[in-house]
């Protein structure tokens, strides 16, 4: 070993460090400050972000609530007074409803109303009020003959004043009518059975569920074969090329493509080229499952490319082709990965709005579809249409269907986290 | 009607191929007890795609083009000599006439359709006709080439994962088929827009009124740069200054100070937030955000604040993005190698001081290509600004003023429109095309640094 | 013998139910290096970072047992760890610069702790530390280029360099030659021979001709205790333990 010569600055005099003296003290006081600052920052960000997120929901949460109640309003009916042209007997079977349609029953309601309540008594009542008044009827055709106390829904500025948002003047009437004790609050079972409606007191979401129900099997059934074989196909089969390298880059680049491009898409292509049904499931869930593939897709090479090689290598020793290595090994292996993939693609699916809006989901959709070419509408895009509306009525229900969708959202994410944990082998 | 009936009689006609040949694979293997080298129901599914396949292909042509043929039959005959010449009318009677034949309707508006409705059940019934036997005779004859196919030395299991292999192909061709449809109907549909109103007009003009559009000069009401600005700057800039800064700091708390424990808790919340529908952030946004961000305003002097600010739907797209940020930064920030970490450490250097001057600098093309991937969602993004944004297009850098975006500009343009030709509507497909573009751009770039920066410490 | 720098006396160290190391006694002085040998495993980069406190890193390390520098308990709650790491400082098995310039590299330390008071200053320390690596002459031109540029060796010396900066009384090597070509790591052991009085040194290696050639003293560690402790020269050519025998005449390891 010989020893290099030094330069001057290798031995010049340093002055020691003195780790104790009061300004190191100091400076070293001033550096843990700073640490418990940004330690600080970067909890107060979590906890900000948490908090909105808490925020957002306790909004929802609390007037959304309101929207799944209604308030109603006792009001005693003298059926046998009001001379209605149908016969007792007649209100049996199919023929009910147009019978009790043209027989003046709102007349009827509204009369009772007035004379209960007053010269605005009428008012008071939701527009739906009657369809009460029918059911009853067609429960019992009896009635006709009696006078009876129904328990009628309330006109929505009046619910919602009742319910502490109300204007002034409704305030007013509210607190009258609950002096008078006929004023009460139950479940609005019918916002889970109904479909949409002009009045907020009328609404329901149970079309929009259907509608969102339908779209995500049309999305289901062609997104997760799609998805599973081509991943199947990338990672098992796949040789190094050029059109390897397209798909892959087409299917990255699918993911982050904007969605109201895919709306863009089902417009110009399933629309206006194939001439499919506007509104209808059939093409949202086409448009969504081009969305939703990718995902799966991106998730199900993931799984598969968990599953180790040697599972390969010894079903292949045993003499099984590739085929039945991939479907009697590789995918049992893999599938509970790719479903729990499938799962969020297929939240994310039911949750959005953008290119549905594109092929005229937004349309006012009065009934349930009953097929995959009927004109429907889905929960997202419900919300974006009561959030839409003025009455202040529907604000609640705009909320109640936004719990609607999270419970669904929220359902979804669970179960895919339960697999993950139930299923998911570390190899 | 008559489509179904088929489809159930071919798979059942597959069924019966599956059920025989599968029969006389078995026997094969009685007799001769040796390995055969595909199993029974290999040689069972062999028959049955051959017996199933070519009429199913065949019915998917034929469902295509019958109606066409239909008409073409019904044209021929002497009564469609009374029908108007082509146009609007024509064509009502003929589909009212269908539907008559079919049918689907009871009643008929014109009188000609009443007669026509015969020749259309006529010329259905012989279409219906033609089907049924071209079904069965490919039926037929691919069964039996491959009933006589089934021997003992032959390998219907290779057939059978051949057909596999090419179904799995597909699939995945399926992704560049759908990029393809993108490109293609934005760039024909942009064509069409850029036929009539110049693209410099559209890139570069300053004035955007797609409500009063001058025939003679499309182009001057059509000019996008306020779009693209107000896109830039609620996406990029007001959500960016949100995201960033709470989604960097939450990846850095979450990794390197939080305990395990805090980590499990916090870090679903994170993607809880991920998980929430645009359409609710815009509902919030709208309800909640915009009017305290108006009355906060009005409360520092500003009057004339919007009630659709710029700020209320970039804050709360920025809160939307916070967890992508965030998990695209613990990414980042778990290639960095722990021996830079300890490195540092070992130097006396504080955990912050190790993270600011070590950590982040090293991850920072990983964190650069995750923000450019967060500002990609951020200006696709559709429901926050349709919600909370406003219609009006303006130039302005004011956060209180009101802005409007590409995406809100093409649900506008393409809802409660009737007629799809119009500059208006054709100008929805150039925005949309400007914005796939642009969004593949910064995907790729983002990509390729994020690609680029893991592959650096491998 | 001269005053040691660093005692440890019955040092454990376990992770989790895992007993890393079992009550181990060593002093490290200023004129002598010191080399912990063993097989792979044994426990002696474990024993290394006990000394500047590497440990706390790993959240499920718990160290018991009594280690002093200069008289001064290290593990009591009033010992600064980032004042302790400045005093003590570290080079990896792997050569870790930071992706930043060769200057900023070094000068990291001297920064952080603000051991520089101008610019000047600065360059001082650099230049003397780098200097002192063996590193100047190859990078005086391209201070401002990337550390991880430089080749592995460079890099290590660089890794010194930066240990150097902040003027350390004591200096850990775990295993610093293990990922280096032979020629890089002859400039390595030529360097520790440079820098031996000057700072108090620790060395962890998997090569035995490594210990005999930089150190002074041996410690040979075998599954988490300490088998056998004295001058290197001792130790390789008189060993009292079977074991350390056996190991030094590659019978295992």
């Amino acid at each position: 070993m010989s020893k290099r010569p030094s330069l001057p600055v290798a031995d010049a005099p340093v002055r020691p460090t003195v780790w104790d003296s009061p300004a190191m003290a100091r400076r070293l006081r001033r550096r843990y400050a700073a640490e418990r600052r940004f330690r600080l920052l970067g909890l107060a960000a979590v906890a900000l972000s948490a908090a909105f997120l808490a925020f957002l929901l306790v909004t929802m949460v609390a007037q959304g609530i309101r929207g799944f109640t209604e308030t109603t309003i006792t009001l005693p009916i003298d059926l046998a007074a009001a001379d209605l042209p149908i016969e007792p007997a007649r209100v049996k079977g199919r023929s009910a409803d147009l019978a009790l349609a043209g027989a003046g029953l709102e007349d009827a309601v509204d009369t009772a109303a007035t004379m209960r309540f007053g010269r605005d008594g009428a008012d008071l009542l939701s527009p739906g009020a009657w369809l009460a008044v029918r059911d009853a009827i067609k429960a019992d055709p009896a009635i006709l003959r009696r006078t009876v106390t129904f328990t009628l829904p309330v006109a929505s500025p009046f619910d919602v004043a009742a319910k502490g948002e109300g204007t002034p003047d409704a305030e007013q009437v509210v607190a009258r009518l609950k002096a008078q004790g006929v004023l009460s609050t139950g479940w609005n079972w019918n916002f889970l059975t109904d479909a949409d409606a002009t009045d907020p007191t009328r609404v329901g979401i149970w079309g929009a569920a259907k509608g969102s129900l339908l779209t995500m099997l049309v999305t289901l059934a062609l997104a997760f074969p799609i998805g599973v074989l081509a991943a199947l196909y990338l990672e098992e089969y796949a040789p190094k090329n050029r059109w390897t390298d397209l798909i892959e880059v087409s299917i990255n680049n699918l993911a982050a493509v904007p969605s109201i491009i895919f709306g863009l898409l089902g417009l110009a292509v399933f629309l206006n080229t194939f001439g499919l049904p506007r509104s209808a499931p059939l093409v949202g869930g086409l448009t969504l499952a081009l969305m939703t593939m990718p995902v799966i897709v991106i998730a199900g090479r993931n799984a598969i490319k968990a599953v180790p090689p040697s599972i390969r290598d010894a079903a292949l020793a045993v003499g099984a082709s590739r085929v039945q290595v991939i479907f009697h090994h590789v995918l049992p292996l893999a599938l509970p990965g790719i479903l729990t993939g499938t799962i969020i693609g297929m939240a994310r699916a039911l949750g959005e709005t953008a290119p549905l809006l594109m092929i005229g989901m937004r349309a006012f959709i009065a009934a349930p579809p009953r097929g995959l070419t009927d004109p429907s509408t889905v929960l997202p895009v419900q919300i974006f249409l009561w959030s839409d509306q003025v009455d202040r009525g529907f604000i609640e229900k705009t909320s109640a269907a936004i719990i609607v969708l999270l419970v669904f959202l929220l359902a979804m994410n669970g179960l895919a986290i339960y697999l993950r944990n139930r299923f998911e082998t570390r190899w | 009607m008559n489509g179904i009936v088929l489809l159930i009689l071919i798979v059942g006609l597959g069924l019966i191929a599956w059920a025989v040949s599968r029969m006389r694979a078995l026997g094969f293997r009685r007799r001769l007890g040796t390995r055969i080298s595909s199993l029974p129901h290999h040689h069972g599914w062999y028959v049955a795609l051959w017996t199933a396949a070519p009429p199913l292909l065949f019915l998917a042509i034929w469902a295509a083009t019958s109606p066409a043929l239909v008409t073409d039959m019904v044209l021929g005959t002497p009564a469609a000599a009374q029908l108007p010449p082509p146009g609007f009318e024509r064509a009502a009677i003929l589909s009212e006439a269908r539907a008559l034949a079919a049918g689907r309707a009871h009643g008929a508006f014109h009188t000609l359709s009443r007669t026509l409705a015969p020749a259309y059940d006529a010329a259905q019934a012989r279409v219906d006709w033609i089907a049924t036997a071209v079904v069965l005779m490919l039926a037929l004859a691919g069964g039996t080439y491959a009933y006589l196919r089934v021997r003992p030395d032959f390998s219907a299991r290779t057939r059978i994962e051949r057909v596999i292999l090419g179904l799995l192909l597909g699939a995945s061709l399926i992704a560049i088929l759908t990029t393809a449809g993108i490109v293609a109907s934005l760039l024909y549909e942009a064509g069409r827009f850029f036929s009539v109103v110049p693209i410099t007009d559209f890139l570069f003009g300053t004035h955007w009124s797609p409500q009063v559009i001058d025939p003679r000069d499309p182009g001057a009401s059509l000019g996008a740069v306020p779009l693209f600005w107000g896109t830039f700057f609620i996406g990029a800039v007001i959500a960016m200054a949100v995201a960033i800064p709470f989604g960097l700091l939450s990846a850095i708390y979450l990794t390197q100070y939080a305990a395990p424990r805090a980590r499990r808790i916090m870090k679903p919340v994170l993607e809880v937030l991920a998980g929430i529908p645009t359409v609710v952030y815009g509902y919030f946004a709208a309800l909640t955000v915009a009017p305290a961000v108006r009355q906060f305003a009005v409360s520092i002097g500003i009057d004339w604040a919007s009630s659709e600010s710029a700020l209320a739907a970039g804050l709360v797209m920025g809160v939307m993005i916070i967890p992508f940020v965030s998990s695209m930064a613990d990414d980042s920030l778990a290639a960095v190698p722990n021996a830079m970490r300890d490195g540092s450490l070992a130097m006396g250097a504080t955990p912050s001081e190790t993270i600011t001057r070590v950590m982040l600098p090293a991850a920072l093309p990983g964190v650069v290509g995750g923000v450019l991937l967060a500002v990609s969602r951020a200006i696709g993004e559709t429901m926050i600004v349709v919600m909370a944004a406003s219609g009006v297009a303006t130039l302005t850098a004011n956060p209180f003023a009101s802005t409007t975006t590409v995406t809100r500009q093409i649900v506008d343009l393409l809802t409660g429109e009737a007629e799809f030709d119009s500059p208006k509507t054709l100008a929805a497909f150039a925005l949309g095309l400007t914005l796939f573009v642009i969004t593949l751009l910064l995907n790729i770039i983002a990509l390729t640094v994020v690609k680029r920066y893991r592959e650096s410490y491998e | 013998m001269s005053i040691p720098k660093i005692t440890a006396r019955n040092v454990s160290v376990s992770y989790g139910a895992k007993q890393a190391i079992d009550d181990i006694s060593i002093d490290v002085d200023m004129d002598h290096v010191i080399a912990f040998i063993g097989p792979s495993g044994c426990g002696k980069s474990t024993f290394l970072r006990t000394l500047n406190r590497m440990n706390d890193t790993i959240p499920s390390a718990r160290v018991s047992g009594d280690v002093r520098l200069d008289g001064q308990d290290i593990y009591a709650p009033e010992m600064d760890v980032v004042q302790l790491r400045a005093r003590v400082g570290m080079v990896f098995q792997k050569p870790n610069p930071f992706p930043k310039s060769i200057y900023e590299n070094v000068a990291y330390g001297p920064r952080i702790h603000g051991l520089a008071n101008s610019r000047a200053e600065l360059d001082v320390i650099v230049e003397r530390s780098l200097t002192r690596a063996g590193l100047w002459n190859e990078v005086k031109d391209r201070l401002s280029e990337s550390g991880t540029a430089l080749s592995g060796g460079q890099q290590q010396r660089l890794c010194i360099a930066r240990a150097i900066a902040v003027d350390p009384e004591v200096i850990l090597m775990d295993e610093p030659c293990s990922a280096l070509d032979p020629i890089a790591t002859a400039r390595i052991e030529e360097l520790i021979h440079d820098l031996r009085g000057r700072y108090a040194i620790a060395i962890v290696t998997h090569n035995m001709q490594q210990a005999a050639r930089v150190s002074q003293r041996t410690a040979f560690f075998h599954l988490g205790t300490l088998v056998e402790y004295g001058r290197t020269s001792d130790i390789f050519t008189n060993p009292k333990e079977e074991r350390t025998k056996d190991y030094i005449t590659g019978r295992y390891g």
